[in-house]
């Protein structure tokens, strides 16, 4: 049976492509990122409290105004477990690996502003790369070592890290097609 | 040839000493004529002149180099319209770079093309492109006689396809350094190749020798609209190159000298390009040399890229 | 002073014997010339103000008509001298006269190929960059620096005995032979270099397969010297009618023989080449196939020339070695004029073209020589023709005229 559910945690941009979310960090620079670039341990500037992170990270690309989550959603409030469309964050359409997966077996049901891992212990949303790692073992492996992802900042010193949902959407992660940009003239049109 | 004596041709009666009146008369003409070209020369012809006997880039000192690379900014700055500065960032000891391109992330979106385009000053018009993405199939994999350049789909990848961007693969035996005739193209301690374009005799021979049709001449005079000049240009990168020269991708030393990436390696929408130093047991290029499937290039011509590509997924 | 005034009046006399005197055949030669010449300037300036853009090059076919005639000329300029060779070991009456125009016509070839050099660079003003010791030159990596430093040793060599012979003809004194026949002798093996070296300039390439031949080298040789004495043998035949130019039947009859075994060889390297890239089969055989046919279902322009090449190699190989139509005039002459087109397109269009088609990423880029290559290669023609006829004109009167030399001194 199909669930589709539309997760309650942030407005993906599900419109535009994701690359260009990523072109876009890359052209404007990396978001908080380049104030960080300065060596040693890594602030990591973001809306809510700085939080010694493994990586230098770019603060988590949140829709404005989705968090904190615990704005609407309380410790206290009952859950339901059962995996079912929701009503409010409709427009989040869960395209990853949603046959055995839903919402709440990424976000933690008692306090919204965290992830939680297979074992339960919660994390941040700046280290959202530790869930996603789970299953992602060898991804989360090159990303590390700096093979994976998009690179910016400096190629000597401490290295500048986009978190996984800046590429990819965690609700659709699979990258849209883009329209190439002109081919090269032909020689001979070249005049 | 008649072994015989034969009469010599007769010449002229002519003093013992001393010129005939007519032969003084056409020299000091001459001595008048070359005092008075000199005199007419103007600031322009002075600038051209030492253009003309400008040394080559390993040979200037330092001061040479000061002078010669203001010279370079007061052109542009008056050609562009707004300030232009160019520098000779030297090398980074203890640098050697590498560059790494993921084959199973490449969209083939020429992203990198057009940012190299911005970044390096490449000429609008004749169109100059330093990076040439390939088009090919996976069911045939690398085969350059069926790779197209000029695809144009409406969104890419194509299904089926795989792309390839091709740009200088900074060789470490480069074929292309070897045939320059006037060394106009040296390798430089960083790794980089780099051309000296007030050297350039445009020959050409090094376009020939390229295996990857890396090298790029400017057949007519290079236009850039001066709004999209980049002003940050150094003097073997990314300044703008004159008419009748020879250019190619040089590792955006203005930027990697400095500690950043290229330009391709920030723009790359889907993090295929990873760039860095190859000295550095740290560094993402080692890890991908030492632990992927890394492939260069017509490895049998023996050129040694520093160019890897590799399959990441 | 005195050698002033005998080097100026040696220039103003023979300036003289160049321009006058001649009939009007020989004027409407010259103005043919002129012709060429002037307006390959035009278009040179027009090629000098734009770029070589105006040319039909691109990056993908980086050299073309102009190069290709430089290494045609590389060629005529290195077989010019050797016709030394047998003058020598058949004892031909006239060496001496035949080593001359041989070294006139070499002069007036490598001229040719300087220009051709000249007007194809990007920046010919920065010509002085290979100038060995004010320049940067790449020795000893580079072979365009050693083909330049070779062929202006060639140059200096040829002009150097050329102007000394016609020089003592002129005042009558007596040429020094020890001064020349060790540069005469030295001249044979720089005209094997100059061409070998212009070979390897191609065949050191690994990037282009189609040049990455070892025996691109010899062919280059063979095919010089088939080449090379063609247009000697028209001038000779020329001269003996116009002029007191002795040479016997044999002599041309021989030359055309060697000719004929130079082309043999010729054709059998290039037989060679074809089974290697036909029988093996590789990647690499998509020039031939550019070269014979074309690619990707577009027929290739240059096809119809190189089959023609052929042909005309077939065809003059037999008529040379047949001695019936060897001997005879006629079909000697055909076969002269044959041979020289098949090696023009040889060295010129199927050697160049090729290597370049499919490029280093598979690309074609179909070439074709645009107006201002015809134009300017027809104008540097022009120079070394003009040049070649003064120089001919010139010894034909110091050396077969003396009797009749005009003293308009």
């Amino acid at each position: 049976m199909a669930l589709l559910l539309t997760a309650a945690c942030r407005p993906v941009q599900e419109a535009g492509p994701r690359y260009e979310r990523g072109a876009a960090i890359a052209e404007t620079g990396v978001a908080g990122g380049e104030k960080s670039a300065a060596g040693g341990e890594q602030k990591v500037a973001s809306g809510e409290q700085a939080t010694r992170a493994l990586f230098a990270v770019a603060p988590p690309p949140f829709t404005d105004g989705i968090f904190p989550c615990s704005q609407c959603h309380s410790p206290t409030d009952k859950v339901d477990r059962t995996p079912r469309p929701v009503e409010f964050h409709a427009e989040i359409v869960l395209h990853h690996d949603e046959k055995n997966r839903w919402c709440l077996d990424c976000h933690d049901a008692r306090y919204r502003d965290k992830l939680h891992l297979a074992d339960g212990r919660l994390i941040d949303f700046t280290e959202s790369y530790r869930l996603c790692g789970q299953c992602h073992g060898p991804t989360l492996r090159n990303w590390k070592n700096g093979e994976h992802g998009k690179r910016t900042g400096s190629w000597s010193g401490v290295k500048q890290y986009l978190l996984c949902p800046s590429c990819h959407s965690p609700h659709s992660p699979h990258f849209k097609p883009l329209k190439p940009k002109a081919p090269p003239l032909r020689q001979e049109a070249i005049r | 040839m008649s072994d015989q004596t034969a009469t010599p041709m007769p010449v002229p009666e002519a003093p013992a000493e001393g010129y005939t009146r007519r032969e003084a008369l056409v020299m000091s003409l001459f001595a008048l004529a070359a005092a008075a070209t000199v005199g007419a020369c103007s600031a322009a012809d002075k600038q051209a002149y030492d253009e003309f006997v400008q040394k080559h880039f390993r040979d200037l000192t330092p001061e040479e180099l000061k002078d010669r690379l203001a010279q370079l900014e007061k052109r542009y700055s008056e050609q562009y319209g707004k300030p232009v500065t160019v520098s000779a960032t030297p090398p980074i000891p203890g640098v050697l770079f590498g560059y790494a391109l993921d084959l199973s992330r490449c969209i083939g979106c020429r992203r990198c093309v057009y940012g190299c385009v911005e970044e390096n000053n490449q000429s609008r018009d004749p169109q100059t492109h330093w990076i040439t993405v390939l088009e090919m199939d996976k069911e045939t994999g690398v085969d350059l006689q069926r790779a197209d350049a000029f695809y144009n789909h409406e969104t890419v990848p194509a299904p089926g396809k795989f792309y390839m961007p091709v740009a200088c693969q900074h060789c470490e035996n480069p074929p292309c350094v070897k045939v320059c005739p006037v060394q106009a193209t040296w390798k430089e301690p960083d790794g980089i190749v780099v051309i000296d374009y007030d050297w350039c005799i445009g020959c050409r021979c090094c376009i020939s020798a390229c295996p990857y049709g890396a090298r790029h001449f400017n057949w007519g005079t290079p236009k850039i609209p001066a709004n999209e000049l980049n002003p940050n240009t150094e003097y073997l990168g990314n300044r703008p190159r004159q008419r009748g020269v020879v250019e190619k991708c040089s590792f955006c030393l203005q930027r990697t000298r400095k500690g950043l990436y290229p330009k391709c390696v920030e723009v790359c929408p889907v993090g295929a390009r990873k760039f860095g130093n190859l000295l550095d047991p740290e560094s993402e290029i080692r890890y991908i040399i030492e632990n992927k499937r890394v492939l260069i290039l017509k490895d049998e011509l023996n050129t040694q890229p520093k160019f890897f590509y590799y399959y990441g997924l | 002073m005195n050698i002033f005034r005998k080097v100026g009046s040696f220039v103003t006399g023979t300036a003289r014997l160049a321009l006058l005197g001649g009939n009007k055949l020989y004027y409407a030669w010259l103005l043919l010339l002129v012709v060429f010449i002037v307006q390959a300037g035009f278009a040179y300036a027009h090629q000098y103000q734009h770029g070589l853009i105006s040319t039909n090059m691109r990056d993908s076919v980086s050299w073309g008509f102009y190069i290709g005639n430089f290494t045609f000329l590389v060629g005529v300029a290195a077989a010019a001298v050797l016709l030394v060779v047998p003058a020598y070991v058949y004892d031909w009456k006239p060496i001496k006269e035949v080593a001359l125009f041989g070294e006139l016509l070499a002069v007036s070839a490598i001229v040719m190929c300087l220009l051709f050099v000249l007007v194809d660079m990007g920046r010919p003003d920065r010509f002085w960059h290979l100038i060995p010791g004010i320049g940067h030159m790449n020795l000893p990596r580079s072979i365009m620096a050693w083909d330049s430093i070779v062929l202006n040793i060639y140059l200096a060599v040829n002009l150097t005995v050329a102007s000394y012979l016609v020089y003592c003809a002129y005042h009558g004194i007596h040429y020094s032979k020890k001064f020349v026949w060790p540069l005469v002798i030295f001249s044979i093996p720089m005209a094997i270099s100059i061409h070998t070296v212009t070979a390897f300039l191609y065949n050191g390439m690994a990037s282009r397969p189609y040049w990455n031949s070892a025996i691109l080298a010899p062919r280059f040789i063979a095919s010089a010297f088939c080449s090379g004495p063609a247009l000697l043998l028209i001038l000779f035949q020329i001269l003996r009618k116009v002029s007191a130019f002795e040479i016997k039947d044999e002599a041309i009859h021989k030359v055309a023989e060697l000719m004929a075994y130079a082309m043999g060889f010729n054709l059998f390297l290039f037989g060679a080449e074809v089974f290697k890239e036909y029988y093996s089969n590789t990647n690499h055989l998509v020039h031939y196939e550019y070269l014979f046919a074309g690619l990707h279902g577009k027929p290739s322009p240059i096809a119809l020339y190189a089959w023609m090449s052929l042909a005309f190699a077939v065809i003059s190989f037999f008529l040379f070695l047949i001695p019936k139509t060897r001997q005879n005039f006629i079909t000697m002459n055909i076969g002269c004029v044959l041979i020289y087109a098949s090696v023009y397109i040889e060295k010129g269009i199927a050697l160049i073209i090729p290597g370049f088609t499919p490029d280093q990423l598979g690309q074609v880029y179909a070439y074709v020589p645009s107006a201002i290559e015809l134009r300017v290669a027809a104008g540097v023609f022009g120079v070394g023709f003009l040049l070649f006829t003064l120089m001919v004109k010139v010894s034909v009167a110091l050396l077969f005229e003396r009797p009749q030399a005009e003293a308009h001194a």
